[in-house]
């Protein structure tokens, strides 16, 4: 009786959204404020990234929110798995889990050989996230990933939680001065800034765009800094219990 | 433009199938990733390079790596089934 129910029910929905979808004009965008921000961002932010022009000037408050969004998501993780009774603090135990974990020579290699390209991938995205395809979040993402291959080929290093919290506050703050720092100008919270120094190149230079790629510098620091001390910390929480494990086992088999 | 999308659409019901179904937790997690890779390929022809990125980063990346590692704390970690 529940699956017909929930057949219908899926069934309804499906429908609704068929009807929804064939009212909608394809191919063309029923607002107008996309092409708006198509024929003035150029102009306007001189950015030749339009995504990062969107994200970073005309609703820069929201990429604000995005960043506390996942600092509390962060700090939610931090709190529940970061507990000093789940770290797995105790040497003498982990050093022989550890030796036996360590992965093979060739993954090491390969890890070690792979990190600093991924870091470069990573800044170069954030880097020029104002004038290709990219930007702080994915660029930040690449960056955690690299940071956190060799802590997950070597499960033994101890990683300081005090500089992946330093860089996090640094980067954080740091995309609210440069938002303030629009104030000195007498313009609003996070304008992009234009002056005679910054970003004066051309649009699609390295060097244009103003204030924006110092944002986006700061937004891709904070969220690789999040996500790897996000991750190092779901690391470090200690394997369940030998007896736990047989017993997942057992439940497997059956 | 049509044939590839209609293949990658269909690797991509072939890889969720396939995750629901692989006895092998690690073998899933790997379906998983292809689902958001083919996905990130998807966004790609479709123009939207930014989306992709992140799709791909995101997706086929940092969801893999955590659901990874919440199989060798689960002790599913079992290379041979």
């Amino acid at each position: 009786m529940r699956n017909i129910a929930g057949l219908l029910f899926a069934g309804g929905l499906a429908f609704l959204l068929l009807v929804l979808a064939s009212y909608l004009p394809y191919g063309q965008t029923p607002m107008f404020l996309g092409d708006a921000i198509l024929a003035h961002a150029p102009g306007e932010v001189h950015t030749a990234n339009i995504v990062a022009a969107v994200l970073l000037a005309y609703r820069g408050i929201d990429t604000l929110g995005e960043l506390s969004i996942l600092f509390t998501a962060a700090a939610g993780v931090g709190l529940i798995l970061g507990h000093r009774s789940l770290r797995s603090d105790s040497a003498g135990v982990n050093g022989a889990v550890n030796s036996e974990q360590h992965s093979g020579f060739i993954t090491t290699r390969a890890v070690d050989l792979i990190m600093p390209l991924l870091m470069v991938v990573g800044f170069y995205i954030i880097f020029y996230g104002h004038v290709t395809p990219g930007g702080g979040f994915q660029g930040g993402v690449i960056l955690a990933t690299a940071f956190f291959l060799p802590v997950l080929v070597r499960p033994g290093t101890r990683i300081e939680h005090g500089v992946i919290t330093l860089l996090e506050g640094l980067a954080g703050s740091g995309f609210i001065l440069v938002g303030l720092w629009a104030m000195f100008y007498d313009q609003p919270f996070l304008q992009p800034i234009f002056d005679s120094f910054l970003g004066t190149g051309p649009l699609g230079s390295l060097w244009s765009a103003g204030s924006l790629p110092l944002l986006y510098l700061a937004v891709g620091l904070k969220v690789g800094s999040e996500l790897a001390g996000l991750l190092v910390t779901v690391s470090e929480v200690p394997e369940l219990s030998e007896t736990n494990i047989s017993d997942a086992d057992d439940i497997n088999r059956k | 433009m049509i044939w590839i999308v209609s293949i990658v659409v269909l690797v991509m019901l072939a890889s969720a199938i396939a995750v629901l179904v692989l006895p092998n937790m690690i073998a899933a997690v790997a379906a998983a990733s292809v689902v958001s890779l083919a996905l990130a390929v998807l966004f790609a022809l479709m123009k939207a390079p930014d989306v992709a990125m992140t799709e791909a980063a995101i997706g086929a990346g940092l969801s893999a790596l955590l659901l990874a590692m919440g199989l060798k704390r689960l002790g599913l970690w079992q290379l041979e089934d």
